[in-house]
């Protein structure tokens, strides 16, 4: 008598890993071992709405899909929608869900909710962030600033599996989409656990992962999502997000080890880390540029661009990328890194020249701009406490001493006094710029400078480039790229900033760790990766 | 002659009295830090909001009013006391998803487990050694123990702890590099000892050289002379007085490896309170980093008055302040 519930035990034991076996071997590595993953600082929000740092984004990145996803090569995807139409004049967006979307919880997603999410993302009170990254669609700037209603937002469910999605305007809502701001939030959890409702047990998401635990500055760890529509080919089950604020010690912990996949490198020499690494260091071009600003509101560099343009000829850019910065960024002679589809990206003029020819010429603007030996200009250079900005700055000075003889004073400073005198733009001459891309779109960069918004910290404001930008916005696809390379023509004859290098992302990733790809914006979805088999199991 | 007892003798409404007088003066320091910090913080340039994306001057203005931060500093300065009265330390602004006081329940205890486990290290290996080489002073076991106490005492927290992971986590792989799991003890033993040392070679020196000036003392060589043996003499006259250093010791250490644990936690990727010091000052985090302050001042303030206490038990020439 006592056999019976045994074998029906076993039986159930056994359906079990039968139903495991259905969607990954039970006996895969990718099922069996975690997946230990570098994220750099605390992420500061688990809210999708509500969170601007990488650390959040890489987390939500895994947790949740928008209407449209990418792969491991950052290429457009469907995500909740299995389809879409864009209208010929490109401001309206049909977008088809799957029949089968379903939250971590079980319960249906349907069109109505995401919906609901977006309002809640672009109302006043979730003051989220990104949400000027929405402005293009019809009503959004407006709920966002407290003079609309959600009754005005053109997002709208014509049917439980069909969202409408107007535009004001032609833009590459695809890419705006796959920001965490276009995530759905589940708002009953919202509603019952307020600000509570990120944390694990709270947190109901629809994407390849769900939340299992989250230990505030050491780890958060997701489980792969039995109900995600593609569950069955996301290979790791378990994913760790470790957090790693020091990228020494996250190196150190690495080669012990203890993760699989890095957020960054520590700065040192490619050769030296290559030699150490070999094909575990993987760097490629990243969507992200780094310039000095040139605050044109301070009177000695506002009122001449010849003096600008000399301080920018007389920097050697080559020399910076080769022995300062040394990871493989490449010199910028622009500010829009090269990759962008269809953009005819513009330079500037002496990006062709011999550095010998440029410098020659900035000494030839320096002396027409009014100084010399005797007189010579004096110029600070103001950055964020940190080594790498440090000794860019420290070379560039000796540069324009070298160079030009100007004299210049470096000023280092606590972040959040550099970032209130960067807006300020009071004090500020030449500082420490830089963007990385939120989206793969040249405006991305160039809106930085458009006239008032918050983030033109160089002061300039220029009606030619502000048309050229409003026409580009107007178009559509080659003709608004033709636009904006006009747009950002006029901001490198102008000088408005001094170009250095594009960015390269870097990470270590294990060996046994498959599926990881090189791309432009470097998200790195863990449903794309999986674990090679030990040797001598295949 | 034996060493002075407590005196059972004493009033207890007096070291009542003297307790409240201090626990008086505790919170008038702690109001007086509050004060402080709150002044500081808002003196600081920069804000909460201030982040390389900067916010548009509608959301900014919005979120600040939200958090009343547009109101008059000393207006800010009492709702934040009468949240304080209610045990609100409110919301993080950097990380909206917790409360201060949770960030702080678990940093505190991951702090206190490490930096516990650290002084009781050092308290079980330093004081034998200490004692040792205090009592056998000259002898070659005293520049032994003296020599490598001087070691650790002149290799910095952040040289030492990347030299422990590069020898037991890079080359060998017994130990984690880093992080902290509080199922696998392996995590605590990298930074307990990096945290340890520093600490067991002051506490040895400073033993060898209490426990020399003691047997220096008159009564330790009254002792001597009536021909009293070696344990009895280091039972009865030596560990007493002794203790009274331990103790004198303890305060400052305790404090030290939960404020000065920052170095460590970095290094280590340990999630304790300590990286909240220096962040929730970065990043302007006012909510966070007045908790930080006041915990931290609370808890300095009551290390100090119960080592006072304790010495005080142990010395009655030291019960002067709580007999006040």
């Amino acid at each position: 008598m006592a056999a019976k519930p045994f074998f029906v035990l076993l039986a159930l034991l056994m359906a079990g890993v039968l139903a495991a076996a259905e969607t990954v071997p039970a006996s895969s590595p990718s099922a069996l071992r975690a997946l230990r993953r570098g994220n750099g600082p605390e992420p500061s929000t688990l809210d999708a709405h509500r969170a601007q740092d990488l650390a959040s984004h890489n987390v939500l990145r895994d947790l949740y899909e928008g209407l449209v996803s990418e792969d491991a090569r950052g290429q457009l995807l469907a995500g909740m929608a299995e389809r879409w139409e864009i209208s010929a004049d490109g401001r309206r967006y049909a977008f088809h869900l799957r029949r089968n979307l379903r939250w971590s919880n079980g319960e249906p997603l349907l069109a109505a909710e995401i919906v609901a999410s977006f309002q809640r993302a672009l109302s006043p009170a979730t003051a989220a962030p990104l949400a000027p990254m929405l402005a293009v669609i019809v009503g959004a700037r407006e709920l966002a600033a407290g003079t609309g209603t959600v009754a005005d937002l053109a997002i709208r469910a014509s049917d439980p599996h069909t969202l409408l999605i107007d535009l004001v305007e032609p833009a590459p809502l695809l890419q705006l989409l796959l920001l965490p701001i276009a995530y759905p939030v589940y708002l009953p959890a919202l509603a019952r656990y307020g600000s509570r409702h990120t944390r694990p047990g709270n947190l109901v998401s629809n994407g390849a992962y769900q939340l299992l635990d989250w230990q505030p500055h050491a780890l958060i760890r997701l489980q792969k999502n039995a109900h995600f529509h593609a569950a069955a080919a996301v290979a790791i089950a378990d994913v760790r997000y470790l957090v790693t604020e020091d990228a020494a010690s996250e190196q150190q912990r690495f080669r012990a080890n203890d993760l699989d996949l890095t957020e960054t490198v520590p700065p040192a020499r490619r050769d030296r880390l290559q030699a150490r690494f070999g094909a575990q260091l993987r760097i490629s071009p990243y969507l992200g540029s780094f310039f000095l600003g040139l605050n044109l509101r301070a009177a000695v560099l506002g009122r001449a661009p010849a003096l600008r343009e000399a301080l920018s000829l007389a920097i050697d850019r080559e020399i910076l990328t080769r022995y300062i910065t040394a990871l493989g960024e490449t010199p910028a002679y622009a500010l829009v890194p090269p990759g962008m589809a269809d953009y005819p990206a513009p330079k500037m003029a002496s990006a062709a020249w011999s550095q010998a020819a440029r410098e020659t010429r900035a000494r030839q603007l320096y002396a027409a701009a009014g100084y010399r030996a005797e007189a010579p200009l004096t110029i600070e250079i103001r950055y964020n406490t940190s080594t790498p900005h440090r000794r860019l700055a420290l070379a560039v000075a000796a540069m324009w001493r070298q160079v030009l003889g100007a004299k210049v004073v470096l000023r280092n400073e606590e972040w959040k006094s550099f970032v209130l005198h960067r807006r300020e733009g009071r004090i500020t001459q030449v500082f420490r710029g830089g963007w990385i891309a939120d989206v793969e779109d040249p405006l991305s960069f160039l809106a930085l400078f458009d006239g008032d918004q918050a983030l033109n910290w160089s002061g300039w404001h220029d009606p030619v480039y502000r048309q050229w930008l409003a026409q580009a916005r107007q178009a559509d696809g080659g003709e608004r790229q033709r636009l904006l390379a006009g747009a950002e023509q006029r901001l490198l004859d102008q000088h408005v900033i001094v170009p250095i290098y594009f960015y390269t992302s870097k990470h270590l990733v294990r060996t046994d760790v498959l599926g990881f790809e090189a791309n432009p914006l470097d998200r790195h979805g863990s449903r794309w990766l999986h674990f090679a088999a030990p040797a001598g199991a295949r | 002659m034996r060493w002075p007892t407590l005196a059972l003798g004493q009033p207890h409404w007096a070291l009542g009295k003297g307790l409240l007088l201090r626990l008086g003066e505790a919170l008038v320091t702690l109001l007086l830090l509050a004060l402080l910090c709150f002044g500081l913080l808002r003196a600081a340039p920069g804000g909460p909001f201030d982040a390389e994306r900067e916010l548009d001057p509608a959301r900014r203005a919005e979120l600040i009013a939200a958090h009343a931060l547009d109101r008059p500093v000393p207006e800010q300065f009492g709702h934040f006391l009468v949240d304080l009265g209610h045990g609100d330390l409110g919301q993080s602004f950097q990380y909206p998803d917790y409360r201060v006081i949770e960030l702080l329940a678990s940093g505190f205890a991951i702090t206190g487990l490490l930096g516990g486990l650290a002084l009781l290290a050092a308290l079980l290996i330093g004081v034998p050694l200490g004692l040792w080489a205090g009592w056998r002073a000259g002898s070659g076991v005293d520049l032994g123990i003296r020599t490598a106490s001087l070691i650790g005492l002149a290799l910095p927290k952040f040289v030492l702890a990347p030299l422990l992971i590069l020898l037991f986590a890079v080359y060998f792989g017994w130990l984690p590099a880093g992080g902290f799991d509080g199922n696998d003890w392996r995590s605590l033993v990298l930074p307990v000892t990096a945290l340890c040392l520093p600490n067991l070679a002051g506490l040895v020196r400073l033993t060898r050289d209490g426990v020399i000036g003691i047997l220096a003392s008159d009564y330790v060589r009254a002792a001597r002379a009536r021909g009293i043996e070696d344990l009895a003499l280091l039972r009865h006259h030596v560990l007493r007085p002794l203790l009274l250093v331990v103790l004198a010791w303890l305060a400052p250490a305790l404090i030290a490896v939960i404020t000065g644990s920052t170095v460590i936690e970095q290094i280590f990727g340990i999630p304790g309170v300590g990286r909240y010091f220096v962040q929730g000052a970065l990043n302007r985090d006012y909510s966070l980093v007045m908790g930080v302050a006041l915990s931290a001042g609370a808890l300095i303030v009551l290390v100090n008055l119960l080592i006072d206490g304790g010495r005080a038990l142990v010395d009655p020439r030291l019960r002067q302040p709580f007999d006040s």
